[in-house]
């Protein structure tokens, strides 16, 4: 039966498996600031993996994508009651659908575009949602609003998970993140995934093949919308406040770097980003006030010498290692054919 | 509203979006001619209005500031292309959005380091430090006026340029057929730069002159950006033409939003340029009109 299962999904579970220990591990290694940074790292994950499935697969490179994740912040800060413990369940599955009904409802709109105007458009209605925010009331201005008492899972009454514990806190982002990739890997594997791929790839050959590449291009935007909902949940849950600047572009323009910096085309690729990209910013916020010169300076060498991506870039060292321990041998003639 | 009022919002409303035309013209320019899309383009907008803020002081004539800044602008822009551009050509849009993305937190910093974060004032210069006076006792004034004439002034030239002149003809042929142009003897990666350090100078030029009105504030650049891209999908992707109508467009809807309807102003802009995608997806006017 296992033969099965391809390795790609057994090295995932081990992957989920060994990340699962972190909060056990001896002090140094399994702190609460290493359980709070694995976190924000999941959470990165999921975001990045959200516009992975559009960058990477279906070839939409958005630039509003923070829209969504604040939104989905927003819902959860907005909804969850003042004076006791939200209902853990219901907002999640409120600022989930909440995001992803904004993406579709953006989707409706930029899905008549492509290309670049695709890139501005996305920007533009991600702005418009930052603007809503910033300049009304409706989320206490660019003061930002609070969520004041964590949400509670509990299943017939139980409680499951106590949030205010980092470590809780820690596996149910490591749970959702594992959720996120087997919800993704599901779906490249079905038919909406491999119709995705191949609008990324020729997009009029799909529509003259009688594929309705808009429906499959809506469906993969709200999926994404809804998915990056995830990661706004988690976050407006970690830090207990959100504010506009969460939806503002810079937002989406890490998420992009993060796959970016992965590698595009790959689920691993878009975690591996996010990955670097939280450490690198914990790293130079420790070095300067000036962070964001490194990083920025960062992205522009990133860039010009990883065009492929981190993943890209360990396949390029790979294949130059396989040809230097080939390269020594001295070239053998082949064997002539039918000759003992 | 009576009719000063009016007439008073309208004139400022045209001197908006002429401002806004300044910047999105640079932007529509690189685009249209060399297709890099440019989010360091507000940056561009910024360090003018940073410059004008500096130079001022430093020389203390408005107008020699202006022509410094204008001609710094040109030799940066020349810089920049050759040390990061020049190899975005041939990559995709999305290599160019993350490495102008960086230079903008490049820039951001660059200029927290060397100016700080506060907000600065620009003086309007003495000789352009008056109203005229329209009706009701209502005035308006003449650096405003000024600054409408200087992006008309730079609209017209553009205009005659790329219309009427050899260069103007090499750019346009450019902008469709790279290696036809170059097979024909002309030297692109030169064409290229040229075009680039005009297009900077536009925004230097727009951030300069906006400077004493608008007030010199950290984050300048990515809102004006934003607004510019606004502009370029409403116009329509690399057309001048189409620049210019947006721009105007937007200036009335903004403005007057600002009078009417403050607590949606900031919105009112996306909402149009929703409108006007649901019309025409491709804008209003097509490339190269």
């Amino acid at each position: 039966m296992h033969k099965h299962i391809p390795n790609a999904v057994w090295a995932w579970l081990a992957a989920f498996v060994l990340l699962a220990l972190l909060p056990v591990l001896p002090e140094p290694v399994g702190s609460a600031f290493h359980q709070e940074l694995g976190a924000k790292v999941l959470i990165m994950a999921i975001f990045a993996l959200s516009l992975q499935l559009l960058v990477g697969y279906t070839g939409l490179v958005s630039l509003g994508h923070a829209a969504f994740f604040g939104f989905a912040a927003y819902t959860v800060a907005l909804l969850a009651p003042q004076s006791e413990a939200g209902n853990g369940w219901w907002l999640l599955a409120a600022s989930v659908g909440a995001a992803a009904l904004l993406a579709f409802v953006i989707g409706l709109l930029v899905m008549r575009t492509r290309g670049i105007y695709f890139i501005m458009v996305t920007l533009a209605f991600a702005q418009m949602v930052y603007f809503v925010f910033h300049d009304t009331d409706l989320g206490g201005g660019s003061d930002g609003t609070y969520v004041y008492i964590k949400p509670e899972f509990t299943l017939f009454g139980h409680r499951l998970l106590d949030l205010e514990q980092t470590a809780h806190f820690y596996w149910l982002a490591l749970l959702l993140t594992a959720a996120t990739v087997g919800l993704l890997a599901l779906v490249l594997r079905a038919r909406l995934g491999h119709a995705l791929v191949g609008i990324r790839h020729n997009e009029q050959r799909m529509r003259a093949a009688g594929c309705n590449t808009t429906a499959y291009k809506l469906a993969s935007f709200t999926l994404a919308g809804g998915l990056s909902g995830v990661a706004g949940f988690l976050f407006a849950v970690q830090h207990g406040y959100v504010n506009p600047e969460i939806l503002a572009w810079h937002q989406s323009g890490n998420a992009l770097l993060m796959v970016i910096l992965g590698g595009i085309g790959s689920l691993p690729g878009a975690v591996l980003g996010a990955f670097s990209f939280v450490l690198l910013a914990e790293w130079f916020q420790g070095m300067t006030k000036h962070w964001q010169l490194l990083m920025g300076g960062f992205i522009i060498i990133a860039v010009a010498v990883l065009p492929q991506g981190i993943a890209g870039g360990f396949v390029w060292l790979r294949e130059r290692w396989q040809a230097r321990r080939r390269s020594p041998l001295p070239a053998v003639p082949k064997p002539q054919e039918g000759t003992p | 509203m009576d009719l000063t009022t009016f007439l008073i919002q309208c004139l400022n409303s045209v001197q908006y979006g002429l401002l806004l035309f300044l910047v999105a013209s640079g932007l529509t320019l690189i685009f249209g001619i060399m297709g890099v899309i440019n989010l360091a383009h507000g940056s561009f907008y910024m360090i003018g209005a940073y410059m004008a803020f500096a130079l001022s002081s430093l020389v203390g004539n408005f107008a020699l500031a202006l022509l410094l800044g204008i001609v710094l602008a040109v030799v940066l822009g020349y810089l920049l292309e050759w040390c990061f551009f020049s190899f975005l050509y041939e990559r995709e849009h999305l290599s160019q959005v993350l490495m102008t993305y960086g230079l903008i937190l490049v820039f951001e910093e660059l200029r927290s380091i060397l100016v700080g974060d506060d907000v600065h004032g620009v003086a309007v210069p003495a000789w352009l430090d008056g109203s005229i006076a329209i009706g009701n006792g209502m005035a308006y004034p003449v650096y405003r006026l000024f600054m409408s004439g200087v992006c008309l002034a730079v609209a017209a030239g553009m205009y005659a340029v790329i219309r009427h002149t050899r260069l103007g003809m090499v750019v346009r042929a450019g902008s469709t057929n790279r290696e036809m142009v170059q097979s024909l003897g002309i030297d692109i990666a030169l064409l290229y730069r040229v075009v680039f350090a005009v297009g900077m100078a536009l925004a230097v030029l727009a951030g300069m002159i906006a400077a004493p009105v608008a007030s010199v504030y950290p984050g300048m650049g990515g809102s004006v950006l934003i607004v510019c891209f606004v502009v370029v999908v409403i116009g329509g992707i690399g057309s001048v033409k189409g620049a210019l109508v947006a721009a105007l467009l937007i200036g009335f809807v903004d403005t007057f939003g600002k009078v009417l309807w403050q607590q949606a102003a900031g919105v009112l802009v996306y909402v149009l340029m929703a409108a006007i995608l649901l019309w025409k997806p491709q804008g209003l006017f097509r490339q190269g009109t």
